[in-house]
């Protein structure tokens, strides 16, 4: 009996994974429904205007500018971090004398558990104003955020891809030592080929990351409704739309946020979907 | 009788131990002969061959003493420890090649694996890679396996193709010499076969050393036997004489089975 | 020494030398951002934040209802995702019904935290009418179950399968071997795992702008709005005066200390396993 009934609750919390999620997809859905019915899917995509209507009713919602905005700060974040981390991966594991490997990995790994308002705040108060110095524009800026972005997530990829790299066989790549190979061309030729799955499932991973990441963001990115006309401009992502002004919409613009966080979760759902199913099937 | 490396005096320490690993070891290699290394597992064997092309220097830390000299084919010597710029030791590892006690494919295709040490050694001309390719898989008694799949990846062959793959890696360079680890301790009875027929046949072009924990490989490959305890080498000898009539009890203990 | 090989040479010094860069230049900037906190630490932390609230200038209710919060979400989270970790690994193993759970846990757990507190505020706050203690606290909880499932689930895969079979062979059912010897043998992994799930939500403030939102006074009533450290800190930090600011800091500092506290006890305990 007691045996039946444990069985049939773990069970119950299995499948709870997979009726949140739906959940999740479906509220969202619902709130945004009206606004899905006023704007479309194209459209709505499309639009660059976000306005209140008069007397705070209906109003035109389009996604534009914090889609593109969500898009760029990922993809310099990006840029910037997928050739530090690999350096730091390729320290650890190929370069770094042994002494330093077991402390800077934890420090790696602690860094990646940091919460990311801490990383937000340092952008805002220190990074934001020397990058403003450097390059001019302002302080909170699509660069700002990028970078800031960026550094967040460069501990967490280093992780994953070190630990990827230090499931190559060392025999495999004293085999390619045994016949010449310089260090870099036992990287090149047989470690990243060897461990590209894993490096590439922690590039996707860490977009997907970038891709919802809020505080790191909300500080520095400016939060204006603004099409950046260079990278030294503020603008606004989806999550940092959601964060600021959520809280007060209206109706429709309410129903338009629930849009954008439908859209939000679809692209991350997809990235780390494939993420897992391309990249990390072999693992665990 | 020519000599192909001659150990002289040397002494082995890992990084980090106090002791050292191999004391003192005098042994020579004789080209174009199989010599190999038996003992029972922690005899130091397996050190001494991977410091014969110092593949040691991977990992940091390792000190090497005494006299380990690779002779060049008009009778000079080198000594291997006074090497320590990064091109002598990858032009050492170019003339002493190694095969590993697993098979280690690169993740890439059969051809490339072959190709690729050639591409390091600076051999650029499609058909010289293509000639050197065949005949390196040819010599190694695998060509008519994988001649109409060249361009597959490597990882799908059985074991003992592997095996057999990763020896022509290491042939195609011509090296002098060839460094086997237990090559045959991962593979069934019938790839072990292959492969100890392949070792005989190599010794027409290339001086080999191998190093394994199974006797009866031993008397059928080698020409010459060390036999090595606990860092030390304890007899050296022609194969028969290891076998029929050891010098020193302590071989003659190992090779009756007694310990080991 | 020919050109092709000095020119591997060449390249192969110059890759190390950008690789060892790029580590440096990384480890810098991280180093950069930790000695600004403790910097900061050092000049805003008074034993009076400690004493007093918000209204008073001071971060208790804040750091209490932070851990309130978080501790309220593993009450809920952690049973859930420990039952769906017990059950992918010991009844469903390999079934496709349990492989897709897991891959589906694993999508979740990368799931925006923004989308979270979206989703809560859609089902416990706006049906309610108001932000409430409760919502921040599922919000959590909902950002806990994949963490625990997933170290739940690989930790169970590391008890030998003849520690249960020896159970069975005593005459034990199933459920009694899972509770009174297979978690027994996991214990030490599925702490780490709780308590590395417990750091991660402690610090997230995303799902909780919406949800719990923020209280300027103590309280301990979950049906109000419900101080949040995280919360206060993105508000604080955005003020122009400086005390707000530094009380933006010495929370940061303050929520760093203890993220970092747990992750290094949870390492020290995994590692003192490993020796025994």
């Amino acid at each position: 009996m007691f045996n039946r009934l444990f069985r049939l609750s773990s069970y119950s919390a299995a499948t709870l994974v997979l009726v949140i999620l739906a959940a999740i997809f479906g509220v969202l859905y619902y709130y945004a429904r009206d606004a899905i019915h006023d704007f479309g899917f194209w459209h709505f995509i499309t639009t660059s205007t976000w306005e209140v209507g008069e007397d705070d009713e209906g109003g035109v919602f389009g996604g534009l500018i914090p889609i593109l905005g969500t898009l760029f700060s990922t993809g310099i974040a990006m840029l910037f971090a997928v050739p530090i981390a690999m350096g730091i991966a390729v320290f650890l594991t190929e370069i770094s004398p042994e002494k330093l490997k077991a402390p800077v990995g934890i420090a790696i790994e602690l860094l990646a558990a940091i919460p990311s308002i801490i990383y937000g705040m340092w952008g805002l108060f220190y990074f934001g104003p020397i990058l403003q110095k450097l390059f001019g524009g302002q302080s909170n800026s699509l660069l700002t955020a990028g970078l800031v972005l960026g550094i967040m997530v460069i501990p967490f990829m280093a992780a994953i891809s070190r630990d990827a790299i230090n499931t190559t066989p060392s025999v495999l790549k004293e085999s390619a030592y045994a016949m010449g190979a310089t260090r870099f061309e036992v990287v090149k030729d047989v470690i990243f080929p060897y461990a590209k799955r894993g490096i590439i499932g922690s590039m996707i991973l860490s977009l997907g990351r970038a891709l919802g990441e809020t505080m790191a963001v909300a500080f520095v990115i400016g939060g204006v409704f603004r099409f950046p006309h260079s990278l030294t401009q503020p603008t606004i992502s989806i999550p940092v739309l959601l964060a600021n002004n959520f809280a007060e919409a209206g109706d429709l613009e309410l129903s338009a946020m629930f849009y954008m966080a439908l859209i939000l979760f679809g692209i991350s759902f997809i990235t780390i979907t494939i993420a897992k199913f391309f990249f990390l099937k072999d693992q665990k | 009788m020519n000599l192909a490396m001659d150990t002289k005096e040397f002494y082995f320490t890992y990084a980090g131990a106090e002791a050292p690993t191999l004391k003192g070891i005098d042994m020579p290699i004789y080209a174009n002969k199989v010599t190999a290394l038996i003992g029972p597992s922690g005899c130091g064997k397996s050190t001494l061959l991977r410091s014969w092309n110092r593949i040691h220097d991977v990992y940091p830390g390792n000190k090497y003493e005494g006299e380990i000299l690779l002779y060049h084919e008009n009778g000079n010597e080198e000594n291997i420890l006074d090497y320590s710029k990064e091109d002598e030791l990858i032009r050492l590892r170019q003339r002493v090649g190694m095969i590993f006690q697993k098979p280690t494919p690169f993740p890439m295709s059969i051809y490339d694996n072959i190709a690729y040490g050639l591409r390091l050694a600076g051999i650029k001309n499609r058909s010289e890679l293509d000639g050197r390719v065949e005949q390196a898989l040819k010599g190694s008694a695998i060509w008519n396996e994988v001649k109409d799949r060249l361009k597959q990846s490597a990882m799908g062959l059985s074991g003992g193709q592997q095996q057999r793959l990763c020896i022509a890696r290491a042939v195609a360079l011509k090296p002098q010499v060839l460094l086997f680890d237990e090559p045959t301790s991962a593979l069934d009875p019938i790839s072990t076969g292959a492969i100890e027929e392949l070792v005989t046949e190599l010794k027409e072009e290339v001086t080999v050393a191998i190093v394994t924990h199974n006797m009866q490989q031993a008397s059928r490959v080698s020409d010459y036997t060390a036999f090595m305890y606990l860092g030390d080498l304890i007899e050296f000898d022609k194969t028969e004489k290891i076998f029929v009539n050891p010098k020193e009890k302590l071989t003659e203990e190992y090779i009756t089975g007694r310990f080991g | 020494m020919n050109a092709t090989q000095r020119r591997r040479l060449l390249l192969n010094r110059l890759i190390l030398i950008l690789s060892t860069a790029a580590a440096v230049i990384g480890l810098a900037f991280l180093f950069w951002i930790l000695t600004t906190l403790l910097i900061k630490g050092i000049d805003s932390i008074h034993w009076r934040i400690f004493t007093h609230d918000l209204v008073e200038k001071g971060l208790r209710n804040l750091i209490v209802g932070q851990m309130v919060l978080a501790g309220v979400a593993s009450l809920i989270g952690v049973p859930l995702g420990l039952l769906a970790g017990i059950y992918l690994r010991e009844y469903g193993v390999n079934s496709a019904f349990a492989r897709f759970i897991r891959n589906l846990s694993d999508v979740m757990m990368s799931a925006p935290s923004i989308v979270i507190g979206v989703f809560i505020y859609g089902i416990l706050v706006a049906p309610v009418g108001g932000f409430n203690g409760w919502a921040g606290s599922v919000a959590l909880a909902i950002m806990m179950i994949p963490i625990v499932v997933s170290t739940t689930d690989s930790m169970l895969s590391l008890v030998p399968q003849e520690l249960r079979e020896a159970g069975i062979a005593l005459g034990a059912s199933k459920a009694q071997v899972i509770l009174s010897i297979v978690l027994k043998a996991a214990k030490i992994g599925l702490v780490t795992g709780i308590l590395l799930a417990f750091a991660r939500v402690v610090g997230e403030t995303a799902p909780l702008l919406f949800t719990s939102a923020n209280n300027d006074y103590f309280t301990l009533n979950m049906d109000q709005q419900f101080p949040s450290l995280t919360v206060s800190i993105y508000q604080l930090a955005t003020f122009p005066d400086k005390p707000s600011q530094n009380l933006a800091w010495a929370g940061s500092v303050i929520l760093t200390a203890l993220v970092l506290l747990i992750n290094l006890t949870t390492r020290y305990i995994f590692r003192k396993r490993k020796i025994k």
